[in-house]
């Protein structure tokens, strides 16, 4: 109970995301410090399937020793209110040792308002956690990914939202299914938000989620008119260009196009980001890439943390040979 | 003299403002409708209200379309309008800052230009680069660059940089060449490095008077701090606003192009260009030192290519008052996406064919927008290994010791 | 209608950060504070809206350097009230700004809470969230679209993969900005000018902070050298040259 590490299992529409199986590895990584269990809980109305069954297409499943499983119709989408309402009790009466919760537009409304409602801390941007003898330390990334913040997890219950990055989704799926209990809901009355639709993102365009040669632009790309430059590039080397979010909100790509936290996570051979500076919510959609290589004239930028390949030059000056040099290598 | 606006709902308004408040103003009512500062203009083609149809507009108190439209942002305060118009209006500085003005307080700006204008505002630069890195270009130089701050010296020449030629890396490298031309002569000179701020010019031709006035002011402050006898600037914007505008917001400094220093002192710099440059130049003219309030630096920095051994000047066409503009001027800078979107051509890559078609191996300039511009118009024309192009501190630079 | 808009003020990312004698937080001698770029988001969504419907917009701010600069500049693309809170915010951390911020909305009687859903300096959550439950009331974040009519507020909420979400919620509410409908506006220098001679900042003092919630932070350091990229140095050319015999080893390029 106390020992136990609880990971709000987050899923949309169905589908698991994969911040739920990075949190399983580190409750994982937790619950051997403290000797307790990893406790998957996740609320939903008619979805005690996704608490049971393998994850579909890995024919794994979430990597907990237990699963709570909650239903009510007012958890059938979701909203803040009532995932707060559900998960009140359920935290107040077990106490657990750390609840983990995505940092998203799922986890962190319902970690903040829980914080708040129980007076319980809340750590946030948490990268990583790890056993230090018998204490608990969370390592929390911030300042846009340049600074890092470390300490020890206090003694009572804590809540923590988390970022993808420092565990692997892979350490957070098992062979064996969890055990599933399924727990009385709580009454879930007085709900003031609801959801009406979802909004798909615009189709017709190509999906970056599913290329191998990305070539990415940031801020650094400064002008809207040097997008050409990376228009050549893409089309010499057989790749599509993306961007970061301040290029995307400008109106210079189009939404499709966004990797990040609120757009595409992409796995591509090759991630070339060109003047990116490397901040947590766009880093977070590169995890899955083979190899990524930084050009951005900022020699500390965050981005060459977890690119292999970098160069400290600017892009607008490097990009048109490269070009060249990648057309001479083609026709050769 | 830029004086600002308050926003108005029309024609009337603008029309008596525009009389009463510019210097010159009432000169409006000479207007002849000859149309010569539209044909001048390197986009007036591309603009909805050309200059003389802005008059006519507010002629026919028919503003409201004006203001409707934004292709006031193709104006790269070029001046040739302004040099060519027969009954002396002040155009660039006043109905053209005036309307860009307008636009401004009703947010009807390209966001490029906004991010400029809120960058000069919260970091002195139009890059939004950290103040402190002002000074950087300068580090690891031998001898030191003195920074004003820290040399606590009087010297005999305090050097403007300016934003462009202090962070970004093509127009380093001429800072760079211009302190080795500088320390050569035994000049005794220091920069004021992170007490820098933007000149302002671009904020004034654009109208935002307020932090115009707020720049030159502030730049007035770290001058008013140190002791020295002239102030020298490789940049003609911030020569031309110095010069022209500071005084109105009274501040007035004894601005200097370096060309006009460097001519004054050529006979120290003449024997120690030892090292030849045969190239055929040809020289393209800034607006700012140039035709822009008639500041008329055309000779200086001819003699001064003069004076370095194997350079063969040839002349554009477009030469002197008549030059073609680079396009970085009035907030060009930030405008191209906007002007390449408008118009689908670059006064650059005019500028560039020019040069290539008389032969030229090197362009030479003297301002610091122009070096990148011109350099990417080769880019772009397909034209690159053919056409050199160097400030002419750098080609000093290169005389001097390569 | 009553838009408050309660704002903080973050590291700005240009200037360097370095981290202080004690190891454990940054060192403010050459730190830069600028407006939380998201609660920029929120001020210019709830001048729109008080554009399109009418009301009027407060921005409440802790007091600290250059904190006037940006409320009269939010004065200056229309909010009517500008409020300072006064006392030893410096360090307050994210619990307890937004305790604080709930007294002051308390009296404001909002009927729409508009903030930024997050800030980079953020480690004990973000404000928003902690501010509505202080305030008992909904709270709905990453919005990039609000309409208001009959009580109740439609947002435009984003999820991953560029999946949005309509979603309904009663008011009074909080909203976490993610963007505003378009970005902030450039307000001209002279109408800020106009603004500090026409608007008066009013200051409140805040009680003793109530910091619980939030954590110590043990040590702060720079993400590690050790995983740094490979640097390739050289001209351009040397760069796009050793570029292109990666994507080659990679079997981009044959």
């Amino acid at each position: 109970m106390k020992q136990d590490i609880y990971v709000l299992i987050e899923y949309l529409r169905g589908q698991v995301a994969d911040i739920s199986c990075v949190m399983l590895a580190a409750a994982r990584e937790l619950a051997q410090g403290t000797n307790g269990l990893v406790v998957g809980v996740l609320l939903g109305h008619n979805a005690q399937g996704l608490a049971s069954d393998p994850l579909s297409g890995s024919g794994q499943w979430l990597a907990a020793d237990r699963m709570l499983y909650v239903d009510h119709p007012a958890l059938a989408e979701f909203t803040a209110d009532a995932y707060q309402k559900a998960l009140a009790g359920l935290i107040k009466d077990n106490m657990p040792c750390v609840v983990l919760f995505g940092d998203t537009s799922v986890g962190a409304e319902v970690a903040n308002g829980l914080s708040a409602r129980l007076g319980l801390p809340l750590v946030s941007h948490c990268y990583g956690v790890r056993v230090d003898g018998s204490v608990l330390k969370f390592v929390s990334k911030i300042c846009g990914g340049k600074i890092m913040a470390e300490g020890a997890l206090p003694e009572t219950t804590t809540l923590v939202t988390m970022i993808p990055g420092g565990f692997k989704p892979e350490h957070g799926r098992g062979a064996q299914p969890p055990e599933v209990t399924t727990v009385a809901s709580p009454a879930l009355e007085g709900l003031r938000i609801s959801l009406k639709q979802y909004i798909e993102p615009t189709a017709g365009d190509v999906d970056i989620s599913r290329e191998p040669v990305l070539i990415a632009v940031g801020r650094g790309v400064q002008r809207q008119n040097n997008l050409a430059l990376a228009e050549d590039l893409a089309k010499a080397l057989g790749g599509v260009v993306c961007g970061s979010r301040p290029v995307v909100d400008q109106g210079w790509l189009p939404t499709t196009r966004l990797v990040g936290k609120s757009g595409k996570s992409v796995k591509p051979k090759i991630y070339l980001a060109l003047g990116i500076s490397g901040a947590p919510e766009h880093v977070e959609a590169l995890t899955g890439s083979e190899v990524i290589i930084a050009i951005n004239t900022d020699p500390s930028a965050p981005i060459f943390n977890i690119a292999r390949y970098g160069a400290a030059v600017d892009l607008l000056e490097v990009v048109p040979v490269l070009t060249e040099k990648v057309k001479q290598a083609r026709s050769a | 003299m830029i004086t600002s606006t308050i926003s108005t709902n029309g024609g009337r308004a603008f029309y008596d403002k525009a009389l009463k408040a510019m210097p010159r103003g009432e000169r409006l009512k000479l207007c002849l409708q000859c149309g010569a500062c539209s044909g001048i203009c390197p986009y007036g083609f591309a603009m909805d209200y050309p200059p003389h149809s802005i008059i006519a507009a507010l002629r026919a108190d028919d503003f409201t379309p004006v203001l409707d439209s934004d292709t006031i942002w193709l104006c790269i305060s070029c001046f040739a309008c302004s040099n060519v118009c027969p009954a002396q209006i002040p155009l660039t500085t006043g109905i053209l800052a005036s309307l860009k003005s307008e636009m401004l307080l009703r947010g009807k700006a390209p966001a490029e230009l906004q991010t400029a204008l809120t960058n000069s505002r919260r970091y002195g630069n139009t890059l939004g680069q950290s103040p402190r890195k002002r000074a950087d270009w300068a580090r690891g130089l031998t001898p030191p660059v003195p920074i004003m701050a820290e040399f606590k010296e009087p010297v005999e020449v305090l050097w403007y940089v300016g934003d462009y030629a202090s962070y970004h890396p093509r127009v380093q490298k001429v800072s760079r060449a211009m302190a080795r031309v500088l320390q050569a002569m035994g000049v005794k000179f220091g920069i004021l490095g992170p007490e820098e701020n933007s000149d302002g010019d671009a904020q004034c031709l654009i109208g935002e008077v307020g932090l115009f006035e707020m720049l030159a002011l502030k730049n007035a402050r770290a001058f008013d701090k140190y002791e020295f006898k002239e102030l020298v600037t490789t940049d003609p914007h911030a020569y031309n606003t110095m010069k022209n505008e500071y005084p109105g917001v009274g501040v007035s400094v004894p601005i200097k192009h370096y060309t006009q220093f460097l001519v004054e002192h050529l006979d120290q710099l003449k024997p120690l260009l030892k090292r030849g440059q045969k190239y055929r130049v040809t020289y393209h003219d800034p607006c700012c030192i140039g035709r822009a309030n008639k500041n008329n630096i055309y000779d200086e920095p001819r003699q001064v290519l003069g004076a370095i051994p194997g350079v063969e000047l040839v002349e554009m066409p477009h030469h002197r008052e008549n030059s073609i503009c680079c396009g970085g001027g009035g907030g060009g800078m930030w405008l191209d996406g906007f002007s390449w979107e408008h118009a689908r051509t670059r006064t650059s890559e005019w500028r560039v064919a020019e040069a290539l078609s008389v032969g030229a191996q090197v362009l030479a300039v003297s301002c610091t927008y122009e070096t990148p511009r011109f350099e990417d118009a080769v880019k772009s024309t397909g034209h690159e290994g053919e056409l050199i192009v160097k400030d002419i501190a750098e080609l000093l630079a290169n005389a001097i010791s390569g | 209608m009553n838009i408050v808009v309660p704002i903080k003020f973050v590291p700005d990312l240009v200037e360097e950060m370095t981290i202080d004698e004690s190891g454990a937080a940054l060192d403010r001698t050459w730190l830069r504070l600028i407006i939380n770029e998201f609660d920029d988001h929120a001020i210019e969504q709830a001048i729109l809206l008080k554009e399109r419907g009418g009301g009027q917009v407060m921005v409440v701010a802790p007091e600290v350097e250059g904190v006037d600069d940006v409320l009269y500049t939010a004065a200056a693309k229309g909010a009517g009230r500008l409020i300072k809170l006064t006392g030893d915010l410096g360090n307050a951390n994210n619990h307890a700004l937004a305790r604080v911020f709930a007294t002051a909305a308390k009296d404001l009687q909002p009927d729409l809470v508009l903030i930024g859903v997050q800030a980079h300096d953020d480690l004990d959550g973000a404000v928003g969230p902690l501010l509505a439950e202080y305030l008992g009331m909904p709270y709905l974040g990453y919005v990039s679209a609000v309409e208001v009519s009959d009580g109740k507020a439609t947002v435009r909420k984003e999820y991953p993969g560029g999946l949005m979400a309509e979603m309904e919620v009663t008011l009074p509410a909080v909203l976490g900005i993610q963007a505003a409908e378009h970005p902030p506006r450039y307000v001209v220098t002279s109408k800020i000018y106009q603004a500090m001679e026409a608007t008066t900042i009013e200051a409140q003092a805040v009680g003793e902070l109530d910091p619980s919630g939030g954590l110590t932070v043990d040590r702060m350091f720079q993400p590690e050298a050790a995983e740094r990229a490979t640097m390739i140095e050289g001209d351009l050319t040397s760069i796009a040259t050793k570029l292109v015999e990666i994507f080659k080893e990679l079997s981009v390029l044959q």
